[in-house]
Formats: C-alpha cells, sequence, structure tokens
C-alpha cells in the first residue's frame, strides 16, 4: 500500500491531493480569482498559493484521514507554468518532505508530451488519442511511431483562453472559474448563431471566432436578438465542434479507438457529452474524465507520483527545481 | 449509378466503391455527426462538398490532376467522382519505402516525389487555391509510383485565398502532419519545402508566414 500526496500550482490553482493505490482519499484545491474582466499576474497569483498553502494541506490531510507519518512520497509540478507559483508551491512540498523525512519525486506536468506516457498509465487506456484543453493549451496528442506526438492544436488562443475572453465581453463572473460560468449559462441558451468555424487540417483558430463575438455580442444583446445564454451556447457548440472534429480526425489517421479529455477545459460537461458520442459513432471508448485526470489538481500529481515510486523512482533534493517550460 | 460498397470511413465521410454509367467511380458521403447542432453540421456539410467540388475543379484547370466530379447531390450530401484505379496514399508508398530499404536509400528515393509535391502545391497556392487539410493520406499516387502521378484529393476544407497567412498554414499543417506520421522525415519536407520555394516566385512571404506560425506554437502562455 502506497499513499502519495501531490502539489499543484503551475497556475492560478492550488490543488493538494492524496491517493492510496488509485483511490482518491482528498483532493481540495483554491483558486485565485481575480476581480470580473482582469486577468492574474504571476507574482499575486504567487501570493495566493503561499496564503492558502497550510490550509488546504490540514485540509487534504483531514479529509484523507491520514496523519503525515502514514504518507510515503511527496509529489509536486516542475513545470511548465507559471515561475514564481511554480516556485512558492515547490518551496511548500519541499518542506513538508524534509519535515516528514520522505521521498520527493517533482516532474513535469504529465499531460506534457514529453511524460504523457504517465498519463497512459494512470488510465489503463492502451492507445488513446488525448485532448489536451485547458487556458493555455489546445492540443490532440496521439500515439505513433512509439511515442506520443501532437497531431493538432490551435494556432493563435487556446479554448480556455478564447472562454475567458468571452466571459469578459459578458462580464461574467471569474467565480469559480469563467468557463463554468459559460457552461452554465449555456444550458438554457437556445437559439444558435452561427460563427466562424475554422478548422486547418488537425489545427483549429479561435482568433477570427472571438473577434467576431466580441464585436457582435453587445449589439446583439442590447438589440435582444440573442440572449447572453443564446451567445454562451453558440459560442461552446462552435468551439466543441470544431475540438471534437480535430480529434475525430487524429483519430481516423492513426487508427485509435480510446479518446481521453485532460485539462481544465475537459471538466466541461457538454464537451464531454459531444466527444462521448463521436466515439459511440465510431464504436471507440471514451475514457473517464473525472478529477483524477483534470490538469490542475494536486490528486493528479499524487497519482502520477504514486507510479513513479511504485517504480522505485525519486528525485534527489538537489535536482528538485522548476522550470517555466 | 450501381448499388455501392462501402471501402473506407474517414473522419468524416465514407467512401462507397460503384459505377457510374459503367466507369468505376468513388462516392463521397458525408454523414450527419449527432455530436453537433443540426443547423451547423448542415451549414458544414453543404459549406464543405461545395468547396471540395469547386477545388477538385479549379485544381484541375489549372494542370493539378484531381478525380473528376460526376455528379454532387446536396440533399444526400454526396460527391461521386472518378475512381483513381491502381493507387497508393503517399503516406503508404512512404512506409513501404521505408520498410524495403536503409534510412539513407529511401531518403535518397522519396526525394523525388518531394519535389513533385513542392511543385504541385506551389501550383495551388499560385492559384490562389489553399487546400486546408495536406497529409500525405490525402495525395495519391497512380500506377508506378516511380511515375510521380500524383493525385491531390479530399479538398473539404480548401479555399480561394490570395493571403500569405492561409499559404503558410497550409504549409505547416503538412509540416505536422509529415513529421507526425513518418519516422525522419525531415528531410523528406525539407525537399517539399525546397522545390516549392524554386516553383513559386511569390513564396518568399508564404514562407515568413510558416515561420511565424511555427513561432506562434512555441510562445503561447501557459495559464491553466
Ligand atoms: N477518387 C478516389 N480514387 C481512389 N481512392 C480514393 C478516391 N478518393 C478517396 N480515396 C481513398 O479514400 C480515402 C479517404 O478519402 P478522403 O477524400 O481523403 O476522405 P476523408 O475526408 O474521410 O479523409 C483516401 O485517403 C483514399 O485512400
Ligand atoms: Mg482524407
Amino acid at each position: 500500500m502506497v499513499i502519495a500526496i501531490g502539489f499543484e500550482g503551475s497556475a492560478n490553482k492550488l490543488g493538494i491531493g492524496i491517493i492510496k493505490d488509485g483511490e482518491v482519499l482528498s483532493n481540495p484545491r483554491h483558486t485565485y480569482i481575480t476581480p470580473p474582466g482582469q486577468g492574474f499576474l504571476p507574482r499575486d497569483t504567487a501570493k495566493h498559493h503561499q496564503k492558502h498553502a497550510l490550509d488546504i494541506l490540514r485540509k487534504a490531510l483531514d479529509e484523507a484521514k491520514v496523519t503525515p507519518s502514514d504518507i510515503d512520497v511527496v509529489c509536486y509540478t516542475k513545470g511548465p507554468g507559471m515561475g514564481a507559483p511554480l516556485v512558492s508551491t515547490a518551496l511548500v512540498a519541499r518542506t513538508v518532505a524534509q519535515l516528514w523525512r520522505k521521498p520527493i519525486i517533482g516532474f513535469l506536468n504529465p499531460y506534457q508530451p514529453s511524460d504523457i506516457e504517465m498519463g497512459r498509465l494512470i488510465t489503463g487506456a492502451d492507445n488513446p488519442t488525448v485532448l489536451y484543453v485547458s487556458g493555455g493549451n489546445t492540443q490532440v496528442i496521439a500515439y505513433s511511431q512509439r511515442r506520443y506526438r501532437i497531431f493538432g492544436e490551435t494556432i493563435d488562443i487556446a479554448v480556455g483562453n478564447c472562454l475567458d475572453r468571452f466571459a469578459r465581453v459578458l462580464k461574467l463572473s471569474n467565480d469559480p472559474s469563467p468557463g463554468y460560468n459559460i457552461e452554465q449559462l449555456a444550458k438554457n441558451g437556445k437559439k444558435f448563431l452561427e460563427l466562424p468555424y475554422t478548422v486547418k487540417g488537425m489545427d483549429v483558430s479561435f482568433s477570427g471566432l472571438l473577434s467576431y463575438i466580441e464585436e457582435k455580442a453587445p449589439e446583439l444583446v442590447e438589440k435582444g436578438e440573442y440572449t447572453p445564454e443564446d451567445l454562451c451556447f453558440s459560442l461552446q457548440e462552435t468551439v466543441f465542434a470544431m475540438l471534437i472534429e480535430i480529434t475525430e480526425r487524429a483519430m481516423a489517421h492513426c487508427g485509435s479507438q480510446e479518446v481521453l479529455i485532460v485539462g481544465g477545459v475537459g471538466c466541461n460537461k457538454r464537451l464531454q457529452e459531444m466527444m462521448g458520442k463521436m466515439a459511440e459513432e465510431r464504436g471507440a471508448k471514451l475514457y473517464a474524465t473525472d478529477e483524477r485526470f483534470c490538469i490542475d489538481n494536486g490528486a493528479m500529481i499524487a497519482q502520477a507520483g504514486w507510479e513513479m515510486y511504485k517504480s522505485g523512482q525519486t528525485t534527489p533534493l538537489k535536482d528538485t527545481f522548476c522550470t517555466q517550460r | 449509378m450501381s448499388s455501392k460498397t462501402l471501402i473506407k470511413q474517414g473522419a468524416e465521410a465514407k467512401l462507397y466503391s460503384a459505377t457510374f454509367h459503367g466507369r468505376p467511380c468513388i462516392v463521397k458521403e458525408r454523414f450527419k455527426k449527432s455530436y453537433r447542432h443540426p443547423s451547423l453540421d448542415q451549414s458544414l456539410t453543404n459549406q464543405r462538398i461545395k468547396s471540395e467540388v469547386r477545388a477538385l475543379l479549379r485544381s484541375r484547370m489549372n494542370g493539378v490532376r484531381t478525380p473528376t466530379v460526376y455528379f454532387v447531390d446536396l440533399e444526400t450530401s454526396q460527391i461521386c467522382m472518378e475512381e483513381i484505379r491502381d493507387s497508393v496514399t503517399v503516406r503508404d508508398y512512404i512506409m513501404s519505402v521505408q520498410k524495403s530499404q536503409s534510412l539513407e536509400d529511401s531518403i535518397v528515393q522519396l526525394k523525388p516525389l518531394g519535389r513533385k509535391i513542392g511543385e504541385t502545391l506551389a501550383v495551388l497556392h499560385q492559384n490562389n487555391i489553399v487546400h486546408g487539410d495536406l497529409t500525405t493520406s490525402n495525395m495519391l499516387l497512380q500506377s508506378d509510383p516511380m511515375n510521380l502521378n500524383l493525385v491531390m484529393i479530399d479538398f473539404g476544407l480548401s479555399h480561394f485565398e490570395n493571403l500569405a497567412e492561409d499559404k503558410g498554414v497550409d504549409l505547416y499543417v503538412l509540416e505536422r502532419a509529415i513529421l507526425s506520421t513518418h519516422p525522419n522525415s525531415d528531410e523528406f519536407f525539407s525537399e517539399i519545402l525546397d522545390s516549392y520555394t524554386q516553383s513559386n516566385p511569390g513564396s518568399a512571404d508564404v514562407i515568413a508566414k510558416l515561420d511565424e506560425v511555427r513561432m506562434r506554437g512555441r510562445k503561447r502562455t501557459m495559464v491553466g
């Protein structure tokens, strides 16, 4: 039996998760929320992580009903991500590892292609095509020539970024996240507005769509032609259809019969539903996307670390640095 | 048209073989995607059929070999076109070359094909035809591959555009497709770019855009 604790703070969320042999014991997190219409700065984000680290750590231990002595290994994200928040989080991980006298494992985000092998280990998927969608990333990754390769990606902005920026136009709250609020409004949208749809091979582009809807939205809402709900609905339907299309193209291209969604935007239920339908029509399998596979949380990091620990790998303290790339 | 038999199911279309007035033909049928909004689905399907048919014709008029279109039915979302008989995809051909010989030999043998592809893309782009989905599966070689009878297909994502940006992205899509599908294909892609540049007097802007798009990929911020 191995118990691993994982620290994730590469972006605006700080998460600490505890895993016991593949089972999530606890996974609390806290998001740094900026006022509506504002992005977040690395320095303020780092301050947020420093401020909340101990509370969340206590919560993680309490919810998991474990004491530090039960823990076998401490894991954290080395990168990539924003420098200051990464370092703040790593500092906490290093401190507790030394305090509790536990081995430490630091690694690059498991869904970065270099380490994506890990994702396969975790899910038990054999040959999945992975749609990796978050605030900073939009990639379709598939297994080819004995390693993971990026088949498609955004040629301009990431999907999460596109959603966030649209949320600012509608002045939606950043609590808990702009994307979540778009998802809720979209549920009540009815009238579909056709928006620019840009797919190039296995790549997508969102900037044209974003500037179109940024420009039109205020007027359409003011005139009463479309409600904010309709616009959120239309945006989601269009953007997600593009993502599913490139994922499907990559699957057809590689002959893959398994698909996995990871990353923050992957928590969107409508995206999962669309992916499920696509997979079903192709006779393929969609791998369960639960919180362990969303990128910004501690449980994911603990899970990946648990796998490494079992195979006998740990990181010497002198190598527990961070990297932004 | 006679009864048809399914030969391939791609990402968005089923391909059948059939005969049209006694000639073997291919029927490409775009099927409904239940995951997407019905009006979006209908509009994309119609758009793509139209783009495909237009670009097939326009390419052929400009000297790039494509299947002849026999008829189009928007009701059933079908295009009936000439079957390119006795053909292999460039993808399968590259794989068979790489399998049957050493790395050095296969690089040498694939060079002329790279040149041919570069020249063909130069013709398309000079005529403002942006393919939109350049991959080695969307290029066929008819009869003996050594003869380089290159036939371009699958123009559903194509459009007519004189912008260097769009042409640059077209090359970028091909570069990624080649590098991710075929091992040790860097030189093959360089050969394509070389011959593209030599055959297309307006290529400097396009290559500049290609470099720009490549850079964008590396600069994207990491904010979760
Ligand atoms: N006219 C044709 N003649 C012979 N083979 C064809 C023809 N059109 C398509 N094919 C074959 O079917 C495959 C899929 O066709 P394509 O038009 O590329 O559809 P998709 O959009 O599904 O990729 C091609 O890679 C090729 O092998
Ligand atoms: Mg094709």
